[in-house]
């Protein structure tokens, strides 16, 4: 029978020969990785209610973002609790303060295509653009996972969303998702996996294979999956992980409930107004807005793909005084590498005030937070009401080319005017 | 059955609205004093034991934080209706016990209706409008874990009956 690459993965893990769309069935898991929010701190209780113990500590990634360089009681008191735990339980793949945990999970060698994850957050959709099959789920049905190794699922439809052309200059992969929020609403993939393909894909870099595949819970979607390659693989081994093979791919005759077609080369830079990524729209439509802050930051928009299209921006040049322009890179391996090459330099002459990795700012935690009436522009994923700081915050979504270029005038700007 | 008040809301109601990150890092009994604040201040306050808590499309969209139907289950929102939900905030409501139901006519229902609801058969009584609108019945392995409280005392009483 011919399958989606979503199907054949979730049919390797439920140990059957396939799968249809709509059927309930019982995955075992690879890995479930987990942060210091949906962590230890929700799973100790839960764990004792159900009288059980870690299934297996070598298939759990603890991965500390949310709650890290805590200045407050909370956060240090939860620091511990995670601390403590897995120590514990002998989980090894534990990662404090590297970096957020979509990114550190790959950067951390444990991604290998083909796999079947769950994640306790809602983002897990990321590790799709390595060839894997990843769902967000809560906190309780993460505790069902660590008892039992094991999920229940609904196979979900495949939407294929083919990216045709070439992107122009100044447009990167998070204007495509970003006009794809548009295109079909915050609910237009729910429930869906949707496989992202076309030239435009192939041409991405891993990193911006990621945007998509992060956004992908925009859209509603189950998850987020891009076919891996050569260039996956190559990724995958400078990080150290067992790799042996591409995975899967999805048959040429796989039903999809969906196609979608998108056009790179007409792509203009999208710009998500407040308060939802599908109130996106050509950045012509919203120049010109005063921005008090322009955050490069979280696991969507801070890779080190996106701290380089920052400084092509800004190089050589200042950004507005009345603006903060604030760089959270994604992790420290990113901010160690764009330090060695020169990219932290040119992003700090222009201005930058540069923070330590973590959620921060997406979640309007830290010096990255709005204030009241505050209006900031973001490469994070979403803004909803209040997200990234005071309720009467207005957060606007964009590229970290259109961050830069917003922090340069001040105000939102078209990046093809810097490039 | 008793019936619960309808605290009724619109469209793509989002996980940062019913549990503000600000406050995720507190503990339980204090998030939910801020929960909906952003867009009724008044829900956290006045929500009581059985009452229904109603939207339209996409209810739950965002993150997968479990405070956001535990705070509603906390307030004591017994149902949860809408047209559609975010898929990790459905399964999240379903583990808590919290049934979530996919209900295609929450326009007909106003803030303060008093609702009845079956969740077995699907049935919706509108007691203030004299109505009777229609669910979709949850999955039988769902209603099986809403009646036994949640995953967790699912679990429970799965796990040992396979060790016994
Ligand atoms: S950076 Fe933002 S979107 Fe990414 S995991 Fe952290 S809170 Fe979630």
């Amino acid at each position: 029978m011919s399958q989606t690459i979503s199907e054949k993965i979730i049919a390797r893990a439920a140990g059957v020969e396939s799968v249809r769309p709509g059927e309930i069935v019982t995955c075992k898991v690879d890995l479930a990785m987990m942060h210091d929010s949906s962590g230890p701190r929700r799973q100790i209780e839960k764990l004792e209610a159900v009288g059980a113990d870690v299934w297996d500590p070598d298939k759990v990634v603890v991965i500390t973002d949310h709650f890290v360089h805590e200045t407050d009681a909370d956060s240090i008191r939860i620091q511990d609790i995670t601390r403590d735990w897995v120590a514990a339980k002998g989980v090894k793949r534990y990662h404090e303060k590297q970096g957020i945990c979509h990114v550190v999970l790959p950067e951390g060698g444990h991604l290998v295509p083909g796999m079947f994850l769950v994640g306790g957050d809602s983002h897990s959709p990321t590790a799709g653009a390595f060839g894997c099959f990843m769902i967000g789920i809560g906190a309780t049905d993460l505790t069902g996972v660590l008892a039992t190794g094991e999920i229940w699922v609904r196979v979900p439809h495949s939407i294929r969303v083919d990216v045709t052309g070439t992107l122009p200059g100044g447009v990167a992969a998070k204007d495509v998702i970003l006009s794809l929020c548009h295109r079909i609403g915050l609910n237009g993939a729910n429930y869906k996996a949707v496989e992202f393909s076309g030239i435009a894909v192939k041409e991405m870099s891993i990193d911006e294979r990621m945007v998509l595949t992060n956004m992908s819970a925009e859209i509603g979607a189950k998850t987020g999956i891009v076919a891996a390659d050569a260039k996956t693989l190559d990724w995958l081994r400078d990080a150290g992980a067992p790799v042996n093979g591409p995975g899967f791919e999805s048959d040429t005759d796989a039903v999809y409930g969906q196609v979608i077609e998108m056009d790179a080369r007409g792509l203009s830079p999208q710009v998500a107004a407040p308060h939802s990524p599908a109130n996106s729209r050509p950045v012509e439509e919203n120049t010109g807005v005063r921005v008090q802050q322009a955050y490069i930051g979280a696991c969507t928009g801070a890779k080190l793909d996106d701290l380089r299209m920052a400084a092509k921006i800004v190089k050589g040049k200042k950004v507005f005084e009345g603006t903060r322009f604030v760089v959270a890179p994604a992790s420290n391996r990113i901010r160690d590498r764009a330090a060695e090459e020169g990219t932290i330099a040119t992003l700090v002459e222009a201005g930058a005030m540069i923070l330590p990795s973590g959620c921060g700012g997406c979640i309007g935690l830290g010096p990255a937070r709005l204030g009241e009436n505050e209006v900031g522009i973001s490469s994070s994923s979403r803004n909803f009401r209040g997200r990234m700081g005071a309720k009467s915050s207005q957060g606007y979504l964009g590229s970290a080319y259109t961050v830069a270029a917003s922090a340069l005038a001040g105000r939102i700007a078209d990046p093809r005017e810097y490039v | 059955m008793a019936d619960g008040r309808a605290w009724v809301y619109g469209d793509d109601i989002d996980t940062d609205l019913m549990a503000p990150s600000a406050y995720l890092m507190k503990p339980a009994d204090e998030v939910v004093q801020h929960c909906m604040e952003a867009l009724d201040p008044t829900f956290a306050k006045s929500a009581g034991p059985g009452d229904v808590f109603v939207a339209g499309d996409n209810l739950g969209v965002g993150s997968s934080r479990e405070q956001a139907p535990q705070n509603l289950q906390v307030l004591g929102i017994r149902y949860v209706l809408a047209k559609s939900f975010g898929r990790i905030f459905y399964r999240n409501a379903l583990n808590l016990g919290l049934p979530a139901l996919v209900c295609k006519d929450t326009d007909r229902i106003s803030t303060g209706d008093r609702l009845k609801i079956d969740p077995v058969s699907g049935r919706v009584d509108n007691l203030t409008t004299g109505e009777s609108l229609e669910c979709e019945p949850l999955p039988p392995h769902l209603l099986e874990m809403i009646r036994e409280g949640g995953l967790i005392p699912h679990l429970k009483k799965k796990l040992a009956r396979e060790g016994a």
